[in-house]
């Protein structure tokens, strides 16, 4: 056995870990109690099987690539930093990076996970042309938006529940470089930047770095970040096409003290990179796509920085109507509190792809907290003020919300679980989280 | 054909050689694959492909099939420019303690199959006075220890004959490299303890056995701290070290 956590370290849990070369092993792996892993980013307990957990890292092999169509087919394993690092300076990107480059292909599709562009491009899924899915009862199928389409549309976004994806094809963007023309927009209150937001809805990227102990007049002041993917005559002169992926050297080497990030530190580092921040707003400049979509991938480890116990990040999805009022309450809630931590997310989403896809329109905020003993009824009281809103929670970076929660943000569900119930009617697969939130006890 | 510089890795679908291959393909080498199953090596071969737009031969070669040597190099369209041995056994220390058979295996594999392989392409290499040649050795084969003398003194073997071919073909055009990666996460080595920062990706040998071949770099210890690690391990008087069971 051994003892396995997500990306937030809370909670660790004994599972038997296994590591299968061929996709007949990954068969045999996949009996009672299983689901499939990729490259554990996923926050919670998604990607922990209830007695066993399949990785799937060895599947690694690109299949085919199509340049005249950008159409690329690979298996579930490539993490999407290797896709990057190698089709990138071919001119080819994925059209959806959430905000670490480290994940699997497999996770992102389970996930639908969604970046900067979701307001105006959609998420991962909605650039996936098919899957081959292992499904719980063993089969083995192709599925697509036109062939076994109810699979397909359980898959993207459904956590890994319906089976193991073993290979996808996907469609890349083609770029002509791998910069971003970044614009800054400082905005000194929430409804500034909500306002920022809105009038961002036309640029391809857009995302806002929220300051989350900023209390009073301050509350919700951000840094709007817009982007656009630049050309090659605004490079700067000698810049090469693509630039090269930083390697993530620097490293947290130990676990920090949990009282590292208390609130006067993170008060004045927020103090800091707002006013810098704000310094260079207005203005446009070109930027690498690595600090731009995953800032935080160059600080190896960057988990630890939240001690021992481990970390909870809180994000939810507010529809457009009446956001602005419960994103105010949740947010004056957070800076009473004081730690929060210091990248904290608030960003437009438009409408999910798969069944169970996280997005919806309107705004999403996401907060990390270090775990202490009282957070977990603060969460509560925030989830509280999300579903009286309409609201929901992403499951890839849940770790304990309640059903209630669970069932009441997602009303697709009834649908999820007859399909999942078709692919996979003896229950075979069954992860932490699906024990938590879907299974029948 | 084309113009490029070519690498054959041989034990191409090990962890480590498909990370060599992906290196070198990365940088524009062709690259060919030679394995004991060649329909195996074809996934790895079509993923070569489609990332570096590359061309990927594949071959036969079983390590243990000394007898196939001569034909398997005399029969290569091409003679590569560089030749990488990855091929090798861990095999199990306690078994082979007693089993004959299961030593001989390791000690062929380690030592008698990949000294010879290279040495035939040496042949090749000195007579057209170009070329590199790789053979991952292991930092066992420093000195012999307890827990894994058979398979340590076969890679000592091993490590021996390289550094001979590299002596004798100094200045003649021709360069031999001998790898020592100490702990890598692979199939080989998987279900045992490693110590983590003594241990690497298989991709990080890989990139660091393409640097070498570019740099002409005589001995490459992946990670630096298995060279100071190594140095103490064969400081240590024997008296000393023959306590340790390690």
């Amino acid at each position: 056995m051994t003892l396995v956590s997500g990306w937030g370290r809370f909670p660790v849990v004994d599972t038997e870990m296994l590591r299968p070369r061929s996709f007949e092993a990954v068969g045999e792996a996949m009996a009672s109690g299983a689901v499939a892993r990729g490259n554990g980013r996923a926050y919670g307990d998604a990607a922990i099987g209830a007695a066993r957990t399949v990785a799937m890292t060895a599947f690694d092999r690109v299949r085919s690539f199509d340049p005249a169509t950008g159409r690329i087919r690979l298996e579930a394993g490539v993490l999407l930093s290797d896709l990057i690092d190698t089709f990138g300076p071919r001119g080819f990107l994925p059209f959806v990076v959430p905000g670490t480059r480290f994940v699997s292909i497999g996770g992102a599709i389970a996930a639908d996970v969604h970046g900067k562009n979701h307001h105006c491009e959609g998420g991962f899924g909605r650039y996936v042309d098919s899957i081959l899915l292992r499904t719980g009862q063993g089969e083995t199928i192709e599925a697509s938006r036109e062939q076994n389409s109810d699979a397909f549309l359980a898959t993207v976004g459904g956590m890994g529940l319906t089976g193991v994806i073993l290979e996808a094809t996907l469609r890349l963007r083609t770029v002509e470089t791998g910069w971003i023309r970044e614009r800054v927009i400082s905005a000194s209150d929430l409804d500034a930047a909500m306002r920022a937001l809105d009038a961002g809805d036309a640029a391809t990227y857009s995302v806002a770095w929220i300051d989350c102990v900023a209390r009073g007049k301050d509350l919700g002041r951000s840094l709007i970040y817009l982007g656009e993917h630049a050309g090659k005559d605004e490079l700067p002169a000698g810049a090469a096409a693509f630039p090269a992926a930083k390697d993530p050297g620097l490293g947290v080497p130990i676990d920090l003290p949990s009282m590292t990030l208390n609130r006067f530190s993170i008060r004045a580092f927020n103090e800091l990179y707002y006013r810098m921040g704000a310094r260079r707003a207005g203005g446009s400049h070109v930027v690498s796509l690595y600090p731009y979509f995953f800032p935080l991938d160059s600080l190896k480890d960057w988990n630890r920085i939240y001690g021992k116990r481990g970390f909870l990040q809180h994000q939810c999805v507010i529809p457009e109507n009446g956001a602005r009022a419960v994103l105010g309450e949740i947010l004056d809630r957070v800076a009473r509190r004081g730690d929060a931590s210091f990248l904290a997310v608030l960003k437009k989403l438009g409408q999910g792809d798969g069944i169970l896809s996280f997005p919806l329109p309107g705004y999403t905020l996401a907060l990390d907290f270090p775990v202490k003993d009282d957070i977990l009824t603060f969460l509560d009281e925030i989830d509280r003020l999300v579903v009286a809103a309409g609201g929901r929670l992403y499951l890839a970076k849940d770790a304990r919300q309640s059903r209630a929660t669970f069932e009441a943000g997602y009303p697709a569900l009834s649908r999820f679980n007859a399909i999942r119930k078709s692919l996979d009617p003896a229950g075979n697969i069954r992860s932490k989280l699906s024990q938590r939130l879907f299974d029948e006890v | 054909m084309t113009s490029r510089k070519s690498a054959m890795v041989l034990g191409g679908s090990s962890d480590i050689g498909r990370a060599a291959a992906r290196a070198f393909a990365r940088s524009g080498y062709d690259v060919a694959l030679a394995g004991r199953d060649v329909a195996a090596l074809e996934p790895d071969a079509a993923d070569l492909r489609a990332r570096y737009n590359v061309e990927v031969g594949l071959h036969k070669f079983d390590v243990l099939d000394t007898a196939s040597f001569e034909s398997f190099v005399g029969s290569l369209p091409t003679l590569p420019d560089v030749v990488i041995s990855i091929v090798g056994l861990l095999g199990v220390q306690q078994n082979a303690e007693s089993d004959l058979a299961h030593a001989t295996a390791i000690m062929r594999s380690n030592y008698e199959g990949p000294s010879l392989i290279l040495g035939l392409f040496a042949e090749k290499f000195l007579g057209r006075g170009s070329g590199t040649l790789v053979g991952v050795s292991s930092v066992a084969g420093d000195r012999g220890r307890a827990s894994n003398y058979v398979y340590g003194s076969a890679k000592a073997g091993f490590s021996a004959f390289l550094s001979g071919l590299r002596a004798r073909a100094n200045s003649s055009g021709v360069h031999v490299v001998t790898v020592k990666p100490g702990f890598v996460r692979t199939r080989m080595t998987e279900g045992m303890k490693l110590i983590g920062p003594l241990t690497v990706e298989a991709s990080v040998v890989g990139d660091a056995i393409l640097r070498a071949v570019e740099n002409k770099t005589d001995v490459v210890y992946v990670s630096g701290k298995w060279r100071l690690v190594m140095l103490i391990i064969k400081a240590l008087p024997e008296a000393v070290f023959k306590k340790l069971k390690f």
